[in-house]
């Protein structure tokens, strides 16, 4: 716990116009960034968007499993589509966070918009991607947090304490990949959890062992011998937004540049 | 020094006390900074209890393979093998921790609709995606429309007049 005397000694500093964060910030940072778990655990997740077909089973699976309202137009996990047409045109969507997958070809276009259909020899690449937090290495949203209501564990899992939130919302708009909500029932900040009680218990998150594609996988990264460990060494992934400096660890292999 | 200002800088004084010692009593005695610092892990410690105590509600198919053996050895012939029973059925547990086949068992889904077969059987052409090699309908409409996809296939064994 940060002691008394330390509290005011920050105090002074922050009102000496020093940030306060940052003054704390830069102890923490000599750590290296993958030593998070000394324990020897760093989850990663892969999705591979080459493998997913849409069917949204993946969004049932997460939301039953962590009692997400199902109809609720909220969800911790969604899969966007994306159809990129010969004339360089995206369209995307993901209605209702494709909780019942892509079950036509029309696109959804919003709110008062007539759905798009592009005809199939329009289209020059048209494909799936999953999402979900990204569990970064940086996370904005906990360092955004007033009251210590979000954090990081040793295994580099951000999770939120329903108890001290406050529902302030200053982590839904720090999260540049917007993973984040309110809770229809507890109001407060909700976000993957990458299953860490399925993890705990031995089991995959409940997503990953839904995916009857092997669209989604789940690896511990300080372990070199693990499959997805090496995959994200040595093959060609990627990761979202990587100019914000968030070091997410969600990897994608077949990421395209229209995926925002 | 006058009183006057002495006065309020003791009252001032104080407020700061007060508020230190209000902090000790209501901040928990696991609240602090952890594994990766104040900056990351300022928090509570045993709310990580919560969510690694969380109830687990998919079981898997090696659950179900206990008392439906059947079922799992007639769909691991056939391509809908890599479907796990509970993405068809919805989870064997529930938030109470009452899992199929209980007593007050959580009764498992039975959903015939067409929308379920939808899914993966309504075909996108997108060249770059899995989701093209399904074999399906560009217009479900029409393959037997109205009819639930289940009373000429099985789910457990696609093929017609099974596996
Ligand atoms: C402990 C034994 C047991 C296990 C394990 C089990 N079941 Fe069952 N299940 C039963 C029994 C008994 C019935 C009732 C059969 C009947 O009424 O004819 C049943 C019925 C069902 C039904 C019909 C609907 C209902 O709820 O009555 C479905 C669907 C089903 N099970 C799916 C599953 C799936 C999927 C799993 C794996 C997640 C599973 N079962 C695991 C014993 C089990
Ligand atoms: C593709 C979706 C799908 C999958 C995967 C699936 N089922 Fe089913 N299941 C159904 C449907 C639909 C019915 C209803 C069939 C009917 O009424 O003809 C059903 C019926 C059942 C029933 C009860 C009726 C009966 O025929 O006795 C049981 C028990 C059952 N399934 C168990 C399982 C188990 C165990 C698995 C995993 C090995 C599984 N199912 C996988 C869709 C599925
Ligand atoms: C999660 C995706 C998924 C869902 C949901 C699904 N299927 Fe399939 N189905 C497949 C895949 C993959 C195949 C493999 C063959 C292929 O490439 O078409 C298949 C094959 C089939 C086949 C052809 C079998 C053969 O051997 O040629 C039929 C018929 C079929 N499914 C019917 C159904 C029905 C009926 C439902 C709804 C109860 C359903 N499927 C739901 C993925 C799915
Ligand atoms: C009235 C019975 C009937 C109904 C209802 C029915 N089918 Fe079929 N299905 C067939 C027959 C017969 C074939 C094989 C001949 C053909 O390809 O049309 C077939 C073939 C298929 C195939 C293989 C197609 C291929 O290219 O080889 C799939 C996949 C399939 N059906 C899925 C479905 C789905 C999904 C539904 C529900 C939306 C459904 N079927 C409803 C009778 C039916």
């Amino acid at each position: 716990m940060l002691s008394r005397r330390n509290f005011l000694k920050y105090s002074l500093a922050g009102a000496a116009g020093l940030s306060l964060t940052k003054a704390v910030g830069a102890k923490t940072e000599e750590k290296k960034p993958v030593e998070v778990g000394k324990g020897g655990v760093r989850w990663a997740f892969l999705v591979d968007t080459y493998k997913c077909v849409g069917c949204g089973l993946c969004v049932k699976a997460c939301k039953n499993e962590n009692e997400v309202p199902y109809d609720e137009n909220v969800t911790r996990t969604w899969v966007e589509r994306y159809v990129v047409t010969k004339d360089g045109e995206v369209v995307a969507d993901s209605p209702k966070g494709a909780r019942d997958g892509f079950t036509t070809p029309k696109i959804d276009m919003g709110h008062g918009h007539e759905p798009r259909i592009i005809k199939p020899e329009e289209i020059s690449k048209a494909f799936f991607v999953p999402k979900l937090c990204n569990q970064c290495e940086n996370p904005p949203c906990v360092q955004v947090c007033p009251v210590g209501a979000t954090y990081q564990t040793k295994e580099g899992i951000v999770l939120v304490d329903r108890t001290w939130c406050i529902g302030c919302g200053y982590c839904i708009m720090a999260c540049p990949y917007g993973v984040r909500f309110f809770h229809p029932k507890y109001h407060t900040a909700e976000k993957c959890t990458f299953c860490i009680h399925r993890l705990h218990a031995g089991l995959k998150p409940a997503c990953v062992e839904a995916c009857p594609f092997g669209a989604r996988r789940i690896g511990n990264l300080l372990d070199p011998s693990d499959p997805i460990t090496r995959i994200v060494q040595d093959e060609r992934v990627s990761v979202l937004k990587e100019e914000y400096g968030t070091k997410p660890q969600v990897y994608y292999i077949g990421l395209s540049k229209e995926v925002k | 020094m006058k009183n006057h200002v002495w006065r309020p800088l003791i009252v001032v004084i104080g407020i700061v006390i007060l508020i230190l010692a209000a902090r000790v009593v209501y901040v928990p005695k696991d609240f602090g900074s952890y594994e990766r610092g104040y900056m990351y892990s300022w928090h509570e410690k045993n709310n990580e209890d919560f969510w690694k105590n969380f109830k687990i509600k998919y079981k898997g198919k090696a659950y179900c393979k206990d008392c439906h053996e059947d079922k799992v050895t007639m769909i691991d012939k056939t391509p809908h093998r890599i479907i796990m029973c509970e993405n068809c059925h919805g989870p064997a547990g529930d938030a109470e921790g009452v899992v199929h086949y209980d007593d007050k068992r959580p009764k498992l889904v039975i959903d015939r609709s067409r929308e379920l077969c939808y899914r993966c059987h309504v075909k996108l052409p997108y060249p770059t995606s899995g989701r093209s090699e399904i074999k399906g309908f560009l217009d479900p409409e029409q393959h037997n429309p109205g009819i639930e996809c289940v009373s000429c296939h099985n789910p457990h064994s696609p093929k017609l007049g099974g596996a």
